[in-house]
């Protein structure tokens, strides 16, 4: 674990890019396969197991020091943010921590014969083991160990960049390797060889391609727009995802490569009458006849385990195909949107199946008729307009200059600041999660929370605000006095009793800071009502 | 009948009624009594200025109009009104000093800020014993914990030394932290140090006390062509991302701070590395010092005030309250940092 400290500590202190890829080929080079393998695994920060929930871990930390209150490592943990964080500088300052570690077992050593023994442990034993690993390492090195029981580590690079090096350290493409990495990787020698190996192995079915994504469309990008080589489409707010059906099996993978095959079972089915070989880029909606219903209807499905019979039937979904990377087993990336459309068009005609559907194209032929389709989308259910090159390969990442989104405006209602909770990680104990109020009659009624949206010039301002003008402490909540006033931005707005207000709203996010309007300015529950019938 | 305390707030601040002058007055006042020179405490308009012997340089060249200034000694008595008031070291920066305030039925210390860690610019923390003690909080939270500063600049050492190609720079406060890793360095290396304006400015009050440094010059006072490879470079947190900044190609950043305890908060300034080092108390260390105090009541100012109260009266069996003051501004300090370089 010693070389993997190593390299998180050099991430984690330069903000250099050519100095992390530095570190990361200098780390790959150094490190035996079976090790590096878990290094890659969590700088990737693919799904790590969580073995300690932070409970637990502040429960061992209360059993190994008996005498330290624990409202106040509460009070410590609501300060710093992170547990795994407050623990170890707790550690630090009882001076248990030896200033070198005495430790010299391997990452994979540490994931495989130790971490993942915990489960199972009795409390007072999980503790008394935790305990004997903290007196044995450093302090840096205690707040890795943390991260990794808890599963919560992220270390600060970007999975580009961890691409970059490798193939940079390999001499494998990096387009290559972004795709080698897609869906799962299991940890260990073997598939850390076969990963960089000559042919890349046999892949698996289940591996999805990397996803190609669109970029906002601006002002200069209008130029280069020639309606004639254009393909447009509605832009869903549902969920991006990609279908896959090989060798019998039907795999979903979301775009941040979750497999969520279980959570649409009747996905499954459908896609079971498509032929062998075939994968589709679309988009995961709750459908009803012949519109999608609000993404408030999508979120009842999601992080299940299993869904229920009541449920598949009182928010059913469906996938609207807009693109078919794989036919007959053979991939189609290279060829041209336009001859991919014509494939997928033939596969969910032939298919005939009512759960999987094409997202129709549209048609415009200026600048003017292209932003009423734009205005009109929100009736259709829609969120704005993708814009697509007909002549476009099926690209990895973020490429300027083929796709683009044209979103609808946002729209916005002033609220109230009244609750504030402070923040995680880069926010940790600055106030930085806001409730927003409405005001219904003579009373404020809570309708958003929003973390985004302020610089941080503002962030330190309204922080300080709400240090001196807190009214009441619930827990990590604080009550201030209603005085300021945003404008909050969102995509889409629906009924809800998750608000006092009745309404819930989707993306809520600050556009500005009113200082220029007083609190019986902002917006009633009634304008958020006309917003919502609107819609 | 209850008797009126000693010492109590009002607009202008903590004030002694029967001693007829105020600690650190945020207003103007006929008699300032004053703990050290940030800008937060020690506030320009009033007519006559106490202060420990040390202070006196910087509260001259900070305090702005027409005013009498005295400086004591520490432990000297002097009496003010129907009071004794004292000076004892606070080890907060140099000339920083805890106000002992000897009334008629009761003694009381108001610690302004203070540390227990060594520093070479300045005498150390001295225990005062009283009835009622007055404990700066700013950082009382367990998980703050002091190395000491000796080997914190050890491991700043390790960093600039390690880039010998582009300009370190390290951010930290002009009045006091600069100070003290220049001492502290001088323990451990001749190479010199380039310092920005706002800090040049403290430097004179320094020397005038014979506090040793390592070699150092201004920034400005260097000719034009000097790269600044691998250089060391003090500036205030101030000149981070300003046009100052301009003059140094692909430099490494840093920041000193008891702050830099906690990633969130080095992430979110934007600085690469943090350096943990504070010129205040850490947890351990406003505990002890408020248990030596022997102080049946204690009152707290600026910082995680509700935290420490309950950790003394739940642990300790301390009569404990929140004073609300308006110390401990950080940002009073450095843009009067700032203003006068």
């Amino acid at each position: 674990m010693k070389a993997f400290g190593r390299l998180y500590q050099r991430l984690d202190s330069t903000t250099s890019i050519n100095l992390k890829v530095e570190a990361l080929v200098q780390y790959f080079e150094e490190t035996p396969p079976r090790d590096a393998a878990w290094g890659l695994n969590l700088l990737l920060g693919k799904r790590q197991r969580r073995m300690v929930t932070s409970r637990m871990l502040r429960d061992a930390f209360l059993r190994s020091f008996p005498d330290f209150p624990e409202w106040l490592l509460e009070e410590s943990y609501g300060h710093v943010g992170d547990t795994g964080e407050t623990v170890s500088l707790l550690l630090a300052s009882r001076g248990i921590c030896p200033n070198e570690s005495q430790h010299s077992v391997s990452l994979s050593s540490w994931m495989e014969d130790r971490i993942s023994k915990l489960s199972g442990k009795e409390d007072q034993q999980r503790a008394e083991k935790i305990f004997e690993w903290w007196s044995r390492l450093s302090v840096d090195e205690c707040y890795l160990l943390n991260k990794l029981l808890t599963g919560g580590l992220r270390v600060g690079v970007s999975q580009k960049l961890v691409v970059r090096a490798l193939s940079k350290w390999s001499g494998i493409s990096e387009a290559e390797l972004t795709h080698r990495l897609m869906g799962e990787f299991e940890p260990s020698e073997e598939n850390f060889q076969r990963l960089l190996s000559e042919g890349g192995g046999k892949k698996v079915p289940s591996q999805p391609y990397p996803f190609f994504l669109a970029s906002p469309l601006e002002e200069n990008d209008w130029k280069s727009l020639d309606f004639n080589h254009l393909q447009l489409e509605y832009k869903w707010d549902g969920i991006r995802a990609q279908l896959i059906f090989r060798e019998g099996e039907v795999f979903l993978w979301s775009r941040g490569e979750d497999l969520i095959t279980n959570q649409f079972p009747e996905i499954v089915e459908a896609a079971s009458n498509l032929p062998q070989g075939t994968v589709l880029d679309g988009e995961l909606l709750c459908w009803n006849e012949d519109q999608p219903l609000p993404f408030s209807f999508l979120q009842k499905r999601l992080g299940r385990k299993k869904v229920s019979s009541k449920l598949l039937e009182s928010h059913p979904c469906i996938l609207l195909a807009y693109d078919c990377l794989e036919a007959n087993g053979e991939d189609l990336r290279e060829h041209s949107l336009k001859e991919r459309r014509e494939i997928l068009e033939k596969l969910i005609q032939d298919c005939d199946e009512p759960r999987l559907k094409i997202s129709s194209c549209l048609s415009a032929d200026s600048k003017e008729s292209l932003e009423i389709l734009r205005n009109s989308s929100r009736d259709f259910g829609a969120e704005g307009l993708m814009l697509k090159k007909k002549e476009s390969p099926y690209l990895s990442g973020r490429k300027r200059g083929h796709w683009w989104k044209y979103k609808v405006d946002p729209l916005t209602l002033d609220a109230v600041l009244i609750y504030a909770q402070a923040g995680s990680g880069r926010r940790a104990n600055l106030f930085t999660d806001y409730t927003f109020a409405l005001w219904k009659d003579s009373e404020l009624v809570t309708f958003a929370k929003a973390y985004s949206g302020l610089d941080q010039k503002e962030i330190e301002e309204l922080d300080r605000w709400i240090r001196q003008n807190t009214r009441e402490r619930f827990g990590p909540v604080r009550s201030v006095e209603p005085f300021h006033v945003f404008e909050i931005a969102f995509e889409g707005i629906s009924e809800s009793n998750r608000h006092k207000s009745g309404i819930a709203v989707r993306f809520p996010r600050i556009l500005r800071w009113r200082k220029d309007k007083v609190v019986s300015e902002a917006d009633t529950l009634m304008n958020a009502r006309k917003l919502l019938e609107a819609a | 009948m209850t008797q009126k305390p000693l010492l109590s707030l009002d607009s202008s601040g903590l004030g002694c009624e029967s001693g007829r002058f105020h600690v650190d007055p945020w207003r103007p006042v006929d008699q300032a009594v004053i703990t050290h020179g940030h800008a937060d405490h020690a506030r320009s308009g009033s007519k006559a200025y106490f202060c420990a012997e040390g202070s006196g340089d910087i509260l001259r060249q900070r305090l702005s109009g027409d005013f009498q200034l005295t400086e004591v000694p520490y432990r000297k008595k002097f009496k003010l009104g129907k009071t004794w008031v004292s000076f004892h070291p606070a080890g907060h920066v140099l000339g920083s000093a805890q106000v002992r305030v000897e009334g008629l039925q009761s003694v009381w210390v108001v610690s302004g800020d203070y540390k227990r860690n060594a520093d070479p610019t300045c005498e150390g923390f001295e225990e005062v014993p009283c009835d009622v003690f007055i404990s700066e909080a700013t950082f009382a939270m367990p998980v703050y914990h002091w190395k000491e500063g000796i080997e914190v600049v050890k491991d700043l050492q390790r960093w600039w030394s390690a880039e010998p190609n582009h300009p370190s720079i390290l951010f930290c406060y002009a009045f006091g932290k600069a100070q003290r890793v220049l001492a502290e360095l001088s323990k451990l290396t001749d190479r010199t140090v380039y310092l920005h304006g706002a800090i040049e400015t403290l430097m004179p009050a320094y020397r005038n006390r014979n506090v040793s440094f390592v070699p150092n010059q201004t920034v400005s006072s260097v000719e034009r062509g000097h790269a600044f490879a691998g250089d060391l470079i003090l500036a205030p947190p101030s000149a981070h991302r300003s046009a100052w900044m301009k003059r140094f190609k692909n430099p490494q950043t840093a920041f000193a701070s008891g702050w830099m305890q906690i990633r969130g908060a080095r992430r979110r300034r934007g600085y690469e590395r943090g350096f943990v080092l504070s010129d205040h108390a850490d947890w351990s260390g406003l505990v002890r010092s408020i248990l030596a105090s022997q102080a049946k009541t204690v009152y707290l100012t600026h910082g995680q005030t509700e935290v420490l109260s309950r950790f003394l009266m739940e642990e300790h069996g301390l009569d404990v309250k929140p004073l609300k003051t308006h110390f401990g501004d950080e940002q009073i300090e450095e843009q009067f940092a700032e203003s006068v370089s």
